[in-house]
């Protein structure tokens, strides 16, 4: 598996993605903002976490439109895996390439802790090293993390088993206790809560491990 | 010549903020608000020329998100 992993100015996990993908056995370019190409081969796009352009004017916003972006989207509409994470899934929700748009945090804090997840559905590339209604454990960081989308879209992500992952103690108000979600052909995963933050027995916790290690073996088999 | 953009947010999104500021203002004696919404202004310094039409497709593309947030465009 041959991953990219892009950087913009503020990003600050793009390093912990690279080593997690690293770990998982894959290949990692890294991609600056500028850049508007994706290398050649790449399998699996990473928007990492951090605060792209100092969170200015929206979270998200202005990366989202950044020249490496557009070659994102590419990516994805030709049927390519992207995973974004925190600021990743803010961006993939600026794009467009994911449904509704993360709000601030209802208790108006920046929350910063390990929390439950509840995965919803083993069926997507990211989630197969799981079982629906597992429960892991995985840490979040955000200030913007209050999920949001109207009541129709909500249904539908429902009805097409598009929630990849809700929280079993909504920290943040989001909607649907909403903590990640797939794109229509399950190929883009957005989410606030960070995997590669519990992906070595020196995190503390290794309930991240299995989605790279899934993603792995399934863009392997390709 | 200038253009000013309102954002605001969603009738419906819920504003923790403008909450904050709602809870904050009744502890301080100021009774009968009911209700605060808080939103953002966007001044643009433009060229001559420049159109509201200009203003919309940015408004569009950049400076609001439509999915959570409307905005009202002032030329001047």
């Amino acid at each position: 598996m041959h991953a990219a992993v892009v950087v913009f100015p503020g990003s600050n996990c793009d390093r912990d993605l690279a080593v997690a993908f690293e770990a998982s056995g894959a290949k990692v370019s890294k991609v600056w903002h500028k850049d508007t190409e994706i290398p050649e081969g790449v399998d699996i796009i990473g928007i990492p976490g951090g605060f792209s352009f100092g969170d200015y004017l929206r979270c998200g916003a202005i990366a989202a439109n950044s020249p490496i972006c557009k070659s994102v989207a590419a990516h994805a509409k030709r049927g390519g895996y992207v995973i974004g994470i925190c600021n990743g899934f803010q961006v993939l929700t600026e794009t467009g390439l994911l449904p509704g748009a993360l709000l601030r945090n209802a208790g108006l804090k920046y929350i910063c802790k390990t929390v439950g997840l509840k995965v919803e559905t083993a069926s997507s590339a990211f989630t197969q090293g799981y079982t629906a209604g597992d429960v892991i454990d995985i840490p979040i960081a955000h200030h913007d993390g209050n999920y949001f989308a109207d009541d129709a879209t909500i249904a539908r992500l429902q009805g097409d088993e598009r929630i990849a992952f809700t929280y079993t103690d909504t920290p943040n108000g989001a909607k649907a206790d909403i903590a990640g979600i797939l794109s229509e052909n399950r190929r883009v995963l957005g989410m606030m809560p960070h995997p590669e933050r519990a992906a070595d027995a020196a995190h503390g916790g290794t309930d991240g491990q299995a989605l790279f290690r899934a993603l792995s073996g399934a863009l392997e088999a390709v | 010549m200038k253009a000013r953009v309102h954002v605001m947010l969603k009738n419906g999104v819920l504003d923790p903020q403008g909450e904050a500021v709602r809870h904050a203002l009744g502890a301080m004696g100021f009774n009968g608000v009911e209700g605060v919404r808080q939103g953002k202004v966007i001044e643009l310094d433009l060229a001559d020329g420049s159109t509201e039409a200009d203003v919309t497709a940015m408004c569009e593309k950049l400076l609001a998100n439509t999915v959570i947030e409307s905005y009202t465009v002032e030329m001047n």
